[in-house]
């Protein structure tokens, strides 16, 4: 037989679920002190996301599209860019946007129905993209953005995230053939947790794996263990220096799971059985970390105690900060559709301050 | 708001080195002219390159800016709205080539689920100055989907803008202006006129201003509105009346969102009668919102009923009958009649 072409696709993992290394962690792996940092903000998205869930089952909060169960790939996707870098997100990878100085009080606010909350005040998180519901349209803009950063010269890496039903889209393929043809500083993060609301990964597409669907591209093309810090940051730390030297791009699969409902409006048990999430959990992402970090003398449970102590007093001023945010004007609706509005629709505008009792 | 004066007699400043040249050669005049004035312009789309576009908008443009100005993208029309917009968000203004007219149904969600709203959203922080150039409309023969005038799909869209230019120098006016922009502007250009006929369009980078109306014939009984291609079939139409001793105004609406109504109100109110022309389907077409505004607004200026020519709610058909399809000079003028007979 000639064979035209052939492939395969490594797969990366460190950690196995029980905190204990399968493998030498990677050369490059970042110090300890560093890993426990991220480990504490796993912890802090931990604490935040049950609480934004607890703010929506008490009316304080619209839909909420939970993180539980993303905590290692979120944070290490967002440990692995530079503050000149840019994240095009989808609606749930808060993780990395807090590194990247989104407030939890916009996340809020955002799921709270105020559009406030897409205007992000802190750099570098000022100029990435805002949540994108539409499902792998972001995956474009990012090609979009890296194209840009390479017509520029400019040293930037555009990151992007759908997840396993997101990378079924037209968009994706798009984005990733994009990528390809002009060799773009860009990585296209599938985050594979199993579920499109109640579509399981298998009923998506019939290839082996979803980091499969760069090679198509011209990617190159990882699928990591999206539970395992350590496999997540090598994965990144590799699609980051090859875009950034110019190589082009990549398409990393993280394999997790999505341990809660899609969002708050969802109820996974209609579709999925007990007895996986409960196997789920044994993968959990902090749990392994955990027991790393114990075994390093690193952690223990009166950090942990302490700690989670300290992530909620300060989730607790964000909400505080969010429930006290007060209603934007209804003008606002027209205030931002074009850099100076129309005549056209400042009449349109005026009847609302009517209808106000404004006019 | 003061429609803009008609800026096709413009001073023969320069008439001594400057050729006439046709609607799609503004086009690539004013394409060019902003590549050189401003280094954050790029042109992308299929064979816009090396190829020049294939009606030759983007002519001669590679090679005077290179690769990296001007980009032929992978056969996608995702691609291109997608990675325009994702340009546009970081501070570049691309201008995108949809090939043809039915091939922009692909690009809508990037169009109007971010392109359009991104100011809003994200109250300020990401804007999209972009420009979308569509061929537009039917009658050069083309295969099927090369000759849909869908203008009414955008024109529902908020935070966008919809050009239509009908003349060499409305079409590179209006373009200047539309780069300039610093929102969306979907950008038609009326591929049956392309090559039309020649003015003299000096090369001085002056926008004309978006948002308002054109006044191309002052007149005093009927008011015709107008845009795009049929521009040509409506002053005809007003020519053929006049001979007739019937003065009709014609307005080219050339922003079709926002909509400069005050100068159709202000024309109405002089002469009391208005048929609107256009080549798109009736219903739901740009000319529905036009006679709504006039039943809204100046009805006690109507002497008689808002008249349309219009499209048919039909597929436009493939060439052999596309020219049935379309408004023709006979209805135009019919149409006047018509309104005129009522008082």
């Amino acid at each position: 037989m000639r064979v035209a072409a052939s492939f395969e696709i490594e797969f990366l993992q460190y950690l196995d679920p029980d905190g204990r290394l399968v493998v030498e962690l990677p050369a490059d792996a970042p110090p300890k002190e560093e890993i426990l940092a991220l480990f504490r903000q796993m912890l802090f998205l931990r604490t935040f996301d049950g609480k934004a869930v607890a703010l929506q089952r008490t009316g304080k909060l619209g839909t909420y599209a939970p993180c539980l169960g993303h905590e290692a790939t979120q944070v290490g996707i967002g440990a692995a860019m530079r503050p000149e870098d840019v994240l095009a997100p989808s609606y749930r990878e808060y993780g990395a946007q807090i590194l990247r100085g989104v407030q939890l009080r916009e996340i809020l606010m955002y799921w709270g129905g105020d559009e406030r909350g897409n205007d992000y005040v802190n750099e570098p998180a000022r100029h990435d993209f805002p949540w994108a519901v539409p499902i792998a349209t972001q995956c474009l803009h990012a090609a979009g953005a890296a194209l840009a950063f390479k017509l520029r010269g400019e040293q930037r890496v555009a990151v992007t995230c759908c997840g396993d039903g997101g990378s079924s889209k037209t968009d994706t393929y798009a984005a990733i053939n994009a990528a390809g043809a002009y060799t773009l500083p860009f990585v296209q993060c599938i985050i594979n947790n199993g579920w499109a609301i109640s579509v399981p990964r298998s009923a998506q597409t019939g290839a082996q794996t979803l980091a499969q669907k760069g090679l198509a591209g011209g990617l190159h093309c990882l699928q990591v263990d999206g539970n395992d810090l350590f496999a997540v940051l090598e994965g990144m730390r590799r699609a980051m220096v090859r875009a950034r030297s110019g190589e082009g791009g990549s398409v990393i699969e993280f394999l997790t799971y999505r341990l809660h409902d899609h969002t708050t409006a969802d109820d996974a048990r209609r579709y999925r059985d007990d007895a996986e999430v409960k196997e789920a959990w044994t993968r959990d992402p902090m749990t392994r970390l955990r027991s790393w970090l114990t075994a390093q003398g690193l952690w223990d449970e009166a950090q942990e105690k302490d700690w989670i102590a300290e992530c909620t007093r300060l989730v607790d001023v964000e909400i505080n900060a969010y429930l006290e945010t007060k209603t934007q004007p209804p003008e606002t609706m027209f205030d931002f559709l074009y850099a100076d509005l129309p005549p056209d629709i400042l009449d349109q505008r005026a009847q609302l301050l009517a209808r106000e009792g404004r006019a | 708001m003061k429609a803009a004066v008609d800026k096709d007699a413009r001073p023969a400043a320069d008439a001594g080195t400057a050729k006439p040249i046709t609607l799609i050669e503004a086009v690539t005049q004013a394409l060019a002219h902003e590549m050189r004035n401003d280094e954050s312009v790029v042109v992308l789309g299929e064979d816009v390159g090396v190829n020049g576009g294939v009606f030759r908008a983007t002519a001669g443009l590679q090679a005077q800016f290179g690769p990296m100005r001007v980009l032929d993208t992978p056969l996608d029309e995702t691609t291109i709205a997608g990675l325009t917009v994702g340009m546009a968000a970081m501070g570049m203004k691309p201008v995108a080539e949809a090939q043809f007219d039915g091939f922009v149904y692909p690009m809508l969600d990037h169009i109007i689920c971010h392109a359009a709203r991104f100011r809003t959203r994200t109250r300020g922080r990401l804007t999209c100055p972009m420009v979308l150039r569509v061929p537009w409309g039917g009658g050069i023969r083309a295969p099927e989907h090369h000759s849909e005038a869908n203008e009414a799909l955008f024109t529902n869209v908020p935070g966008l803008r919809v050009v239509l230019p009908s003349s060499p120098a409305r079409a590179y006016g209006l373009l200047l202006a539309a780069i300039r922009e610093p929102d969306p502007v979907i950008y038609y250009e009326p591929k049956r006129i392309y090559r039309q006929y020649k003015e003299l369009v000096p090369d001085d980078g002056e926008a004309l201003p978006l948002d308002v109306c054109y006044v191309l014939r002052d007149g005093g009984d009927v008011t015709l509105v107008t845009w795009g291609a049929q521009v040509k079939e409506t002053l005809e139409a007003a020519e053929q009346l006049a001979a007739e001793g019937i003065s009709a105004e014609v307005i080219d609406v050339a922003t079709l969102k926002p909509l400069d109504f005050a100068t159709i109100a202000e024309s109405v109110a002089k002469t009391g009668r208005c048929v609107i022309v256009h080549e798109a389907p009736r219903t739901a077409g740009f000319g529905a919102e036009i006679a709504a505004r006039l039943a809204e607004q100046s009805m006690y200026d109507l002497v008689a009923p808002v008249e349309r020519v219009t499209g048919f709610d039909a597929h436009m058909p493939l060439f052999r009958l596309e020219m049935k399809y379309m408004p023709a000079v006979e209805q135009i003028v019919a149409a006047a009649k018509r309104t005129l007979a009522t008082s």
